[in-house]
Order: structure tokens, then sequence, then C-alpha cells
């Protein structure tokens, strides 16, 4: 409503969705759109802010880094979302939305109709009821159904049985009977009772599938560490901005400092310092300069270079991970739902007494009409409502109070294998610690000096700079007023102070890896060496404690160096396998796995990728690379390690209820069935049951909500 | 008994209709952007091409 009326041929301009985390209220709503529809060059904009997004209407000549740029004059940051067609999740929601809608629609109606036949209508109002009742719910089943006849037939296809398979015998045989017993003129028909099963099963089928999409749609948002594309020089000394996807052999990218390769490359002008940790799980950045090998994800340090493209996209050396990784993780697929793992007991269970009940009441002399009656009774009876309920229903309560708590769960089948592990293996860089830089002295300024560096630092997007700022802002300074601010690429800022001349820069005397991680802060003559290491997450000893009481042992699986690992494998008083390449990390936990170990990964860089979908499960924090989020099954936000503990905990308490739940099902199945087979069973009774059972279930699965604390 | 044979169909009518208009809002997008939705109301119309 807010947006400027738009111009006939808007539909052929280009749009570019940007993420934008930071948007919290109707003003940031209101601030983005008409801001950037001020903005020349674009056309419109329109935000979505359940998925903190917004959709970019620009004309052709605004790459996406001016797009950037203009949000963020705006005063929010934004991210180039990589492909917008991973971001297509909700069709499957919405096709169960709609089915679900229909058999709303339908069983809401033909209990009214049935309600009537309960009441004592009989005769042509019977048939009346009943023809009317058959008219809705036939097709209700043929449309509503489609999702569980397709997975049953999938399953029966591949020679074994789900839930999906006795649900939809059930139903199936329910509306024929129900079909047969409206054209004899028959007193009971069960039509409300199948469209009600179909109703609450889509129910629970819709809730697994919207947890899944919200945590999808989380992940997506994340995903930024790939650069998604960059500058390419035209060879006339002009650039512009190339997609990743479109990058090829022999261009040559201009790569800022603070930004990310979008491919594979050799340098060909310009020394800086890169930071490779989410590569190789090595903290110090290593000096590379022309003539060096750099790959795609690595971030530059220090100062522009020039790097000419060897390899993209499927080429690049993340490629070969992304193989190792698809390997990995077809274990995963093979783990079989407790649902599914319950309904292999159930299904056969069920049909033996349906066919039993029926051939007893033929041996006991009644009808084969009756007979039947009783047999597809005790189907619809037991037909798992509560069943199909009960696993999506906890697992959707327990990952929405874990989302509150900053963590994303994927999907249902992660928190079951969550709940499994006994053994917990940790990434080094940026799991253990927090993967950035953080200043180790910077207290040892005085009040003065750490006002001028607060000016300095300011003036950078140095990682060292931004890590200084953030260190001294939190502890309140304000920065000093400073002229003559420039910043030198590859060394540093520098300035004037009330006429003395200070700079925050590469330290002049030091070797390679000192400089890596430390600054020089100069205050006319004097010289102060500032230090910077990358620092344990500040509750690492204590989530480890926790988790051994858990029952979860411990260990380091690194490609550091042995010498970086060891002072937090001492800390932590944990065992540490160190320098490991990818494919170390994958035999590591193959090895644990063959002995019967249930193994928790824990780790963010592309390197434990392949560790990460091998892991029995595994989680990633959100700083992690987009490999190691996409893997994880689960992503958990902020500096903090304890959703480590928290994810496992809930993941348990779920668990419980889900076999609670399983419980109450068998409780209701053990007074129903016989019942049932006692042929005291009436349509009536039969929705009352089943409603009453599916209720149970899912108020039991409430009590998760707190599960989080 | 005429009163079923009227009753019914508007029954079903009005169930219809309900069913038809959900679809209806979910197809043009009513349901992308709910949060959104909740706040957008509180936005005051102050972009001056909307003055006219």
């Amino acid at each position: 409503m807010n947006a400027p009326a738009a111009p006939q041929d808007l539909r052929q301009l280009p749009e570019t969705l940007l993420s934008i985390p930071g948007m919290h209220c109707a003003g940031c709503i209101s601030k983005i759109e008409n801001g950037l529809a001020l903005t020349p060059g674009i056309a419109a904009a329109r935000v979505n802010f359940t998925a903190k997004r917004v959709t970019v209407t620009h004309l052709p000549e605004m790459a996406v880094p001016q797009l950037v740029e203009a949000v963020g004059r705006l005063g929010f940051e934004a991210q180039p979302v990589l492909d917008p067609a991973t971001l297509e999740t909700g069709a499957e929601s919405r096709t169960l939305l709609k089915a679900l809608a229909v058999a709303g629609f339908a069983s809401m109606n033909i209990m009214l109709l049935s309600v009537s036949v309960w009441s004592g209508a009989d005769g042509g109002t019977r048939d009346l009821f009943h023809w009317l009742s058959a008219m809705i719910a036939l097709p209700t089943i043929a449309y509503s159904g489609r999702p569980f006849f397709r997975s049953a037939w999938k399953a029966l296809s591949n020679r074994h049985t789900n839930m999906d398979v006795p649900i939809s015998i059930g139903v199936i045989l329910t509306a024929a009977l129900s079909l047969f017993e409206t054209i004899v003129h028959g007193a009971h028909a069960y039509f409300d009772g199948a469209v009600m099963l179909i109703f609450f099963l889509l129910g629970g089928r819709y809730l697994d599938s919207v947890m899944r999409d919200r945590a999808r749609e989380g992940v997506a948002a994340l995903l930024k560490h790939t650069a998604p594309g960059a500058l390419v020089l035209n060879g006339e000394g002009r650039s512009n901005w190339v997609d990743a996807k479109d990058l090829q052999r022999g261009m040559v990218m201009l790569v800022a400092a603070g930004e990310r390769l979008a491919a594979d490359g050799v340098i060909v002008k310009g020394v800086s310092n890169f930071d490779l940790s989410l590569l190789t799980g090595e903290s110090v950045p290593v000096s590379l300069g022309s003539e060096s090998m750099v790959h795609a994800g690595t971030l530059n340090l220090d100062a522009p270079v020039e790097v000419r493209v060897t390899e993209t996209g499927a080429g690049t050396a993340i490629a070969d991970i992304a193989r190792m990784m698809e390997q990995a993780g077809q274990s995963k697929s093979r783990y079989v739902r407790v649902a599914d793992r319950a309904a292999r007991l159930y299904a056969p269970a069920v049909h033996t007494l349906a066919a039993l009940s029926f051939a007893g009441w033929m041996v006991a002399g009644a009808g084969w009409h009756e007979s039947l009656l009783i047999a597809v009774a005790v189907l619809i009876i037991t037909c798992p409502c509560a069943l199909g309920l009960a696993v999506p229903a906890a697992q959707i309560v327990a990952a929405g109070a874990l989302m509150k708590k900053g963590i994303l769960v994927k999907d249902g089948s992660a928190l079951e294998r969550l709940a499994e592990v006994d053994r917990a293996l940790f990434d080094k860089t940026g799991t253990l610690t927090l993967g950035r830089p953080e200043p180790t002295n910077a207290d040892s300024l005085d009040a003065r000096e750490a006002a001028i560096a607060l000016g300095l630092a300011r003036a950078s997007r140095h990682p060292l700079s931004q890590a200084l700022r953030r260190a001294l802002e939190r502890r309140a300074i304000v920065a000093a007023v400073l002229e003559d601010v420039s910043e030198q690429p590859g060394f540093g800022v520098t300035a004037r102070w009330q006429g003395v001349a200070v700079s925050l820069g590469r330290p002049a005397q030091a070797d390679a890896e000192m400089s890596a991680l430390a600054v020089e802060l100069k205050v006319g003559d004097r010289a102060q060496l500032l230090t910077f290491e990358d620092a344990l997450r500040p509750d690492a000893a204590e989530v480890i404690a926790q988790l051994s009481a858990l029952g979860l042992e411990s260990g380091i699986i690194s490609g550091d160096r042995a010498s970086a690992v060891a002072p937090v494998a001492r800390t932590l008083g944990l065992t540490a396998q160190t320098g490991m390449q990818p494919q170390d990390k994958l035999d590591a936990i193959q090895r644990l796995s063959a002995s019967g170990a249930k193994v928790l990964m824990v780790g963010d860089g592309l390197n434990d990728g392949p560790a990460l979908a091998a892991g029995h499960a595994s989680l990633a924090p959100a700083s992690a690379s987009d490999a190691g989020q996409n893997a994880a099954d689960a992503v958990f936000l902020g500096d903090s390690l304890r959703p480590v503990v928290i994810a496992i905990r809930v993941a348990r308490a779920t668990q419980r209820i889900v076999r609670q739940n399983f419980v109450i099902a068998i409780a209701y199945n053990a007074i129903a069935v016989p019942m049932a087979i006692a042929g005291m069973v009436t349509p009536l009774i039969a929705a009352l049951s089943m409603s009453g059972s599916s209720l149970i279930v899912v108020a039991n699965a409430l009590r998760l909500k707190g599960a989080a604390r | 008994m005429s009163g079923i044979a009227i009753l019914i169909p508007i029954a079903l009518g009005l169930g219809l209709l309900g069913l038809g208009a959900f679809f209806w809002s979910l197809r043009s997008g009513q349901f992308e952007d709910l949060d959104g939705a909740a706040l957008r109301i509180l936005i005051e119309d102050e972009t001056p091409e909307s003055d006219a």
C-alpha cells in the first residue's frame, strides 16, 4: 500500500532478493520500502517481514553491491540471498494446507449430517443424508487423501511399509464399505470417520512440513559466506559485478579487504593476509602474494588483491568436499523415523486383528455383511490417528521452543537422532572458539589511548579493527575526535589527534605469524602492540561438563596445528586430534560409528562438512560456512555454546513425550479394539474416541512448550 | 422435509463459499507475510505520491 504507483513496464525490470535480518518493527518496513523507492535506479521494494527479506525491483544497471549499499544508507545491513530458487520452500506446506482445508470443510459438513443420523433420522431421510455424505466424502478422500496414498504406494513398491499403508487401507476400505452400506440402505456409514481421520492426520503432516519450512527459511537467511559474485576487471580499467555462477576461467576478480572469494584462483597482483579458517580450520591468517593459489570461501583480510579465476562452481576445491558430503550423508538418509518403526509393528498387527475378527464372526455364525462391518470398525478404530499425531505434534512444539532459544532444527528426524547421541566431537576454530579475533590486551590502554584507538578502529573495516572497536565499545569508550583520517590498504589507518600523528596498523617489526594477529597503536612516538586471539566461546567449559553429565563423552577434531589446539584442549580437559583433513574427520566419525557410537558432530567450517553429514546428528553455529549449515541438522545463533546442551535435552524430552504419546495411543487401542471386535462400536463411538485420543495426544505434546528453558 | 431441501444446499453452499475464499486468499499471497501484515496496519501513509 506504500509502494508508489507502478509504471507499466515494471514487470520487465530485474528483481533482486536481499535478506535484512535487522528489521524488527513497522517503522523498519516503511523506512526500507519508502527509502528504497526514493533511491534512483530502484523502481519498487516490497518487504516480506516474516522472512525478513525485501524484493527490490530495479533498473538493470543496478548491481547487487549498489543495492546493498542503498539499504546500508537507510541504516540496515543487507545480505544478498544466494539463489532465490533455494528459498522455494512452502510448496509442500501449501499443498497440504489446501488438502487440510478441503478435509476440514468436508468433515464439518459430514459431521452435521451424521449428527442428524445419530439422533434418530431413519428411512428415506437417513438414506438421503448418507448419500449426501458420500457425495462430499468420496471426492474429498480422493483429493485430500493423495499425500497418504502416494507415500503408501511408494513404500509398498519399495517393499516396505510405513505409517501411510495402514492409513490408506483403512480409509479406502471404510469408504468402500460405507458406500456399499448406503446403497443397501444400511444403518451405519463411516464417512465421517474416514474424513475426520484424514483431517487429523493431515493436521499432523502439515505441522511437520511447516516446521521444516521455518527452519529452512531461517537457515537460508543465514547463508552468506560464499560471495555471491565478484567485481571483475574488464581490461580497460573498468570493473563490473559478475554473479558467482557466471564467473569464468581467466577473468580477473578485484577482491577488496573484508570480502570472500567467489571462485578459486591465482593472485596476480597484491599481497594480503587470508583467513582460511572456514576451509582448513586454521585460525591464524596466512599471508599470500603473487602466484599463490586461493580458494573460494577464503576471506581476504588486509589489502585489495587481483585474482585470476582458475576454477569456478563445480570445479572448485569446495566441490570435492561437496562430493564427500553427499556420500557421507547417505547413512543419515537410511535412518528410519520413530513413527515408521512403530508402523512396521503396528500395521501387520492391525490388519491381522481386523482379518481375525472378520473370520471369528463368520465362524460364530454372523453373516458376511455383519462380519465385514465389524472388521472395518476394527480398522477405523485402530487407524493410527493418535499415532500419526503423536510424533509431529511433539516435534513441532519442541522445535518451536528451540527456535525461541535461537536453535533452528531442520526436521523431526533431526530431533529424533539428536536424542540418541552418546558421543560428541567438536571442531575447534569457530565452534569451540568464536572464530573471530578478540583483543587480549586492550584493557592495558589508558582512557586517552582507548579513545584514540576507537576513533581509528572505526574508520576501517579490517577484521582486527572491527574486533577492537567492538571490544572498546563494550567498555563504553567515547571515540576521540580525529582529523585527516585515511586508510592505506595493507598498512592501516593514520590520522591526527590534537596535532599529534596517530596510527593503527601492521606492526613494524614482528614475525609473520605475529603480524597476522596483532596491530600497533602509535600515538606520537609511543608505540603499543595490541594482540588478538581467537577466544573460546564464553561457556565452553561449562557446556562440556554438562554434556558429560548427560552421558556424552566429548573430543576435539581439528584441522588446526597441534600447537594451536593444545591450549584449548587443556582448558577444556578434552582429548584432541589435530591437523586433520576433511577426509580424516570423516574417517574418525565413521570409525566411531562402526564401533556402535552415535556421534554428535559440532562444527562450522567447510572442512567439517563431510563430518557433519556423517555424524548421527550434527550442529553448526550460525557463523558457519554455508556448507556447514546445510549439512548440519540444526543451526544455533549467538556466541554461547549452551544451545548444544539445550538441543540434546529438548530432543530427549521430546522423545519421552513421543513415547508417552505412543503409550496413550496403545492404551486407547487396548480399550477400543475389544469393543470394536465385540461389535459394539457405532460410527458415533468411533468419531468420539478418535477425536478424543487425538486431543489428548496433542495436549500432552504441548507440555514441551517450556522444555527449552 | 421441504425445509431440509432448502437448508442443506444453503449450508453446503456457505461452506463451499468459505472454502473458495480460503483458496483465493491462499493463491493471492495473503498468507505469505503474516507478521508483516500485522505490522503494516501501523504504518502511516505519508509518501508524497499517494497524497493526491
